[in-house]
């Protein structure tokens, strides 16, 4: 049976489209989610895409965490739904405290769009388990505020318990602490990604397909995962 | 606004979108002129100055002059109306009476562009529409347009940049399409002018803000400094749309009884411009607190805007649209009625306003940006406003449909403000009936001797250390270096359907996922080539374009063009523009294609100095795979293969108007380079034609800065090196200098493998197209070597490329970056942002050309810094990967992609 993974749209989500096909390109079905609607229509995973979600005139992620399709994610991640949030989708799930820290302006204050690589520190969540660790990938990353931030105990926490999951190499394009790109829950199951994946799963569009990775983990994932 | 996070928190079904006023009674028939509300207020500032108030004070003192109206302009008013107009009638026809409106001053050149139009069965839609549409495939079409918002970016440059983007997509969007991609072609003052500092990181902050916020890739365009556009940027917008051919919509208002919708963010006081003079010249000194500024964009109204008028489109709930730019709603009502010949009704006071004390005429005129005038059948309106309920988007109906007269006339467009009626117009009269001039015009008495100024008499570089120095020197010289700080603030990837974008010769955007169909589009000008001969400049922009789009492997088949010039009462400015609309309109005609639509600017200018008569044109180009593109950098091949490296075209002893001859010299005389459009057509039928077979690894088009700029983009785009050979005739002297940097038109720079060499040259042959071998291409040898000349390491080239811009506009930098370990992505990093020698950076600038090495002036960066930077040619493959990042938009490493045979 192909795994169902839902692509949420709230307004101002611009990537959705993208998730959407990096999703069938992976091998699963992908179901577009609307923020207006709290059901979850019977999904395996989530994808939070990238975008402006209700403008981010607040604060990134701010608003959308309160659309009634998120209160029913938040519940179902904490009982272990795989949710992969790029982006503006990272953001969101660190306002909804699904991950911890911030998302704050990039450092030089400039949007910035490059092909980045990026080192996969932990091969062991939902989202990255078709890598090796220690592997570096190449995907872009686009944003206006992606400087990951926490506190220093926070950091050192991720640290420890392996929750880094990716790092910036080559150079940190936005400032972010400890070169985090991306970070996991306890469980593994929530994974905030600041680069795109998405971007990077056809030969003809993207710099790579090393983003194909992140959406064949989650099936391999719910393969294995019990019932 | 209505996604409040309350709202959504607590009505998760629906936002409360619904219409400012419920829809309720329309009246059940048109008010007919008859039924005037009451006798006019003795005082108008009571209230609203009525149509029977007008008819009453005939003698009633106007300041038509100040809105910009000539007295014999004013006098046509009356006469049509048979009356003075009133307060609103009048801000109405100054404002689509204007020059931007109105096209007085470009109308009657601009129709050549119809009358020379080489016959196209693929054009759906053409001038006079919101943007011309192109048939490509038997279901699918494409629509583009470009156009200034030159002004309002040098005011305020973040939002006026950010608003031309959302105007030109709305125009897009309001023919039935989706927009798939914006570029941005920008001119601004001397890169080193302290106040290029202020307008170009806003400028681009600001294109980058709505177009990103849009969920636009932004796939190319230009960014050009010099001197003429100091007072003056010019911020030019280009959009793309793609839509299902049965989804081509209109903008006529058929259909009376129809329910006329105002769509999109509510009317405030903003980009309300000339007509404030009607508030200063009437009400009190508070009035100086209405003052309208320019106009705000919010991209996220925008894209919520975009999807509700695509469902709506999709669902065919919409008769008639139109989108709200220049002119507001005035321009939107006249037209829409204009176009259908009925007439229409409007009940102003329905309009959502921002804030509640507005004026009937300032509503008219507002520029709120945001907003789409939809025509709707009575009984899909509800289902039209609940998808605009569904998007979050306010849809109110503000009028309705009226039927011509029953004589045949048109019908009439009136307007009433609570109850009051304000204007009774026949809209035809605004929209096709405003005054058309021609110009006087004279060559500008200064252009024979400008022409006689040759630069091909200009001191040349004549040996190879002065050689290497220049070709230094120019790769890093403002107009000819690296972009990345720019468009690395535009999202490109958005969308996942663009195959190239900047610094690629076009952008090319797959529009259908199952053929593979795509398109190719490049925007081009050159003011200079312009300025020292406008017909043959515009034939050069023309060609510039088509060539740009030709060397993916693209059909070249539609044009749009936008028209920066200076003051149209300005002779010498009006004989530039008359003759570059004939160069664009000739020239069309010979390349076979059409030119679909554009814009015209004109008042570029501060003080009596004009910029420089820039036309900037775009060409639009048909792939039918996109597998099939060709992009513009050397390849590696596994193996260490060689490619051989062919010149197409002719080369010249061609300088005046060049980079090298503004750079070196600050020169500009003579006459442009020849321009051969019979040629062109050849040249991009042979490279269509070689692409589709598979001939070319590479292609790249060559224009500013002549063989030596196109030889170090190619290398720098992959981090692979050549070896190039200067031909015979080409030796000696300063005519290896020639080769390298004339700047001859039709002419391409190409990479073939191994085995196609012969089928290829034997096609150019074929097809009349003369070609060089030139040399090879060599991915370990890290280095452009000209044979005989000099060897320039792909470092040194990278180093000095890409240093300049970021030296300019600030440091990309980023602090607690731990040491670059390899490649680029260090070198642009490790560039201390406070340059020692910057005094000798300035790039423009005279200078003695060959003697002296002009190493110290050099553009690498200080030795500290480049040591920290590894070869790139000693990137080890793992490492690659970062240094491309850096760079450009390289292609990801290997060289999987289709279409690289």
């Amino acid at each position: 049976m192909t795994a169902r993974v839902g692509v949420v749209t709230f307004p101002g989500s611009l990537d959705d489209g993208d998730a959407t096909r990096a999703v069938r390109i992976a091998g699963a079905e992908p179901v577009r989610l609307w923020h207006g609607d709290p059901q979850l229509h019977g999904v395996d995973a989530v994808v939070l895409p990238g975008g402006f979600s209700y403008g981010d005139y607040l604060r990134c992620g701010a608003i959308a965490r309160f659309a009634p399709v998120m209160q029913t994610i938040v519940d179902a991640a904490r009982g272990g739904l795989p949710v992969l949030g790029i982006c503006n989708g990272f953001q969101i799930l660190c306002e909804a405290h699904l991950l911890p820290g911030a998302l704050t302006r990039n450092q030089h204050l400039h949007f910035r769009n490059r092909d980045q690589a990026l080192r996969i520190e932990s091969a062991g969540t939902a989202w990255t388990n078709a890598f090796q660790p220690g592997q570096e990938v190449l995907i872009p990353v686009k944003n206006g505020e992606g400087c990951y931030v926490a506190d220093t105990a926070t950091l050192d926490q991720l640290e420890a318990e392996g929750r880094v999951v990716a790092r910036y190499v080559g150079g940190n394009p936005n400032g972010s602490q400890r070169d985090i790109a991306a970070i996991t829950n306890p469980a593994g199951n929530v994974v905030g990604i600041m680069p795109h994946p998405e971007h990077a799963v056809e030969a003809l569009t993207g710099p790579s397909l090393d983003g194909l990775g992140f959406f064949t983990s989650v099936l391999k994932h719910l393969v294995g995962a019990p019932a | 606004m209505t996604t409040h996070p309350d709202e959504v928190r607590e009505n998760p079904e629906a936002f409360p979108a619904a219409p400012a006023q419920p829809v309720e009674p329309r009246p059940a028939a048109v008010v007919p002129p008859a039924g005037r509300p009451g006798p006019a207020t003795a005082d108008w500032a009571d209230g609203p100055d009525t149509v029977p108030r007008a008819a009453d004070t005939p003698g009633e003192l106007q300041p038509y002059a100040d809105l910009g109206l000539r007295d014999d302009e004013y006098e046509r008013i009356r006469q049509i109306l048979d009356r003075r107009p009133t307060q609103a009638e009048l801000a109405m026809y100054s404002i689509m009476w204007s020059e931007h409106c109105s096209y007085k001053s470009s109308k009657v050149h601009l129709r050549q562009f119809g009358e020379k139009a080489p016959p196209s069965d693929r054009l759906l839609a053409g001038i006079g529409e919101n943007a011309g549409v192109v048939q490509v495939s038997d279901e699918l079409a494409v629509t583009f347009k470009v156009e200034s918002h030159n002004h309002p970016s040098f005011v305020e440059p973040y939002q006026g940049a950010a608003t031309g983007v959302g105007g030109i997509v709305r125009d897009i969007l309001a023919m039935g399409a989706r927009p798939v991609a914006v570029m941005d072609p920008l001119r601004f003052g001397a890169a080193d002018h302290p106040d290029t500092a202020r307008v170009l990181p806003g400028v681009v902050a600001g294109v980058g803000g709505y177009g990103n916020c849009l969920g636009l890739p932004n796939i190319g365009g230009e960014v050009v400094f010099d001197p003429c556009y100091q007072g003056n940027p010019l911020v030019n917008a280009l959009c793309l749309g793609v839509l299902p051919v049965d989804r081509l919509q209109n903008k006529a208002a058929a259909g009376p009884g129809n329910v006329v919708v105002l769509m999109g963010a509510r009317t405030g006081r903003d980009g309300i411009g000339g007509v404030s003079v009607l508030a200063s010249a009437t009400f009190d000194e508070g009035s100086e607190q209405r003052r309208p500024s320019v106009q705000v964009g919010d991209p996220f109204m925008e894209k919520l805007l975009i999807e509700a008028c695509l469902e709506l489109y999709d669902a065919r709930l919409v008769v008639g649209i139109q989108d709200l730019g220049g002119a507001g709603l005035t321009c939107a009502l006249t037209e829409t009625a204009a176009a259908a010949g009925t007439g229409m009704r409007v009940w102003l006071e329905r309009v959502p306003l921002r804030e509640a004390s507005m004026e009937p005429h300032e509503i008219l005129a507002s520029e709120s940006q945001e907003r789409m005038l939809l025509v709707v059948e009575p009984e899909k309106l509800e289902a039209v406003l609940k998808t605009a309920e569904k998007w979050g988007v306010w849809a109110t109906a503000i009028g309705e449909v009226t039927p011509p007269a029953p004589d045949g006339q048109p019908g009439r467009l009136l307007i009433t403000w609570r109850d009051q009626l304000v204007v009774d117009v026949p809209p035809g009269s605004l929209v096709d009936d405003g005054p058309v001039y021609a110009r006087p015009m004279r060559e500008p008495a200064d252009l024979i001797l400008l022409q006689a100024d040759r630069a091909e008499t200009l001191p040349r570089p004549a040996d190879p250390e002065a050689l290497r120095e220049t070709v230094l020197r120019m790769i890093s010289s403002p107009n000819l270096a690296d972009k990345t700080w720019v468009t690395e603030q535009y999202d490109r990837y958005v969308l996942g359907n663009t195959v190239l974008a900047q610094p690629e010769d076009s952008g090319v955007i797959r529009i259908d996922e199952r053929t593979g169909l795509g398109v190719a589009l490049s925007v081009d000008g050159n003011g200079r080539y312009a300025r020292l001969d406008p017909y043959h400049g515009t034939k050069l922009a023309l060609a510039e374009a088509y060539r740009n789009v030709a060397v993916t492997g693209a059909k070249p088949i539609a044009v749009t063009n936008c028209l920066n010039f200076g003051s149209p009462e300005d002779p010498g400015v009006m004989w530039q523009f008359a003759e570059a609309v004939r160069g664009l309109a000739d020239g069309c005609a010979e390349l076979g294609i059409p030119v679909t639509g554009g814009n015209v600017s004109f008042y570029n200018q501060t003080g009596a100095a004009p910029i420089h008569p820039t036309p900037v044109v775009g060409v639009l180009g048909v792939l039918d795979d996109v597998a099939d593109r060709v992009p513009m950098g050397f390849v590696a091949r596994p193996g260490g293969e060689h490619d051989q490296i062919f010149l197409l075209g002719e080369t010249h002893v061609e300088l005046s108007g060049s980079e090298w001859a503004w750079v070196t010299h600050e020169h500009l005389g003579g006459v442009p380079p020849q321009v051969d459009l019979a040629r062109e057509r050849l040249l991009a039928d042979l490279l269509a034609e070689a692409a589709r077979v598979g001939h070319l690894s590479s292609a790249h088009d060559l224009s500013d800065g002549g063989l030596a700029q196109s030889l170090v983009e190619s290398c720098l785009r992959r981090g692979v090196g050549a070896r190039i050979g200067v031909p015979e005739r080409f030796d000696g002297g300063s005519m290896p200098f020639v080769y390298l940097f004339s700047e001859s038109a039709g002419r391409v720079l190409v990479s073939v493998p191994r085995g196609h060499e012969k089928a290829f040259t034997a096609l150019c042959a074929e097809r009349g197209v003369p070609f060089e071998l030139i040399g090879v291409t060599d991915p370990s040898g890290g280095a452009l070597e000209v044979h005989g000349q000099f060897r320039i390491g792909l470092d040194e080239l990278r180093a000095a490329h890409g240093g300049t811009l970021p030296r300019l506009f600030g440091g990309v930098g980023v602090v607690e970056v731990p040491a670059p370990a390899t490649g680029v992505a260090g070198a642009v990093e490790a560039v201390p942002l406070p340059v020692a020698d910057s005094a000798g950076m300035t790039p423009v600038g005279p200078s003695t050309v060959a003697a002296e090495p002009i190493a110290s002036a050099a553009p690498v960066p200080p030795t500290g810094a480049v040591e920290p930077v590894a070869p790139a040619e000693a990137a080890t493959p793992a490492e690659q990967p970062a240094a491309e990042a850096a760079g450009s938009s390289a292609p990801g490493p290997g060289d999987t992609e289709p279409g690289q045979r």
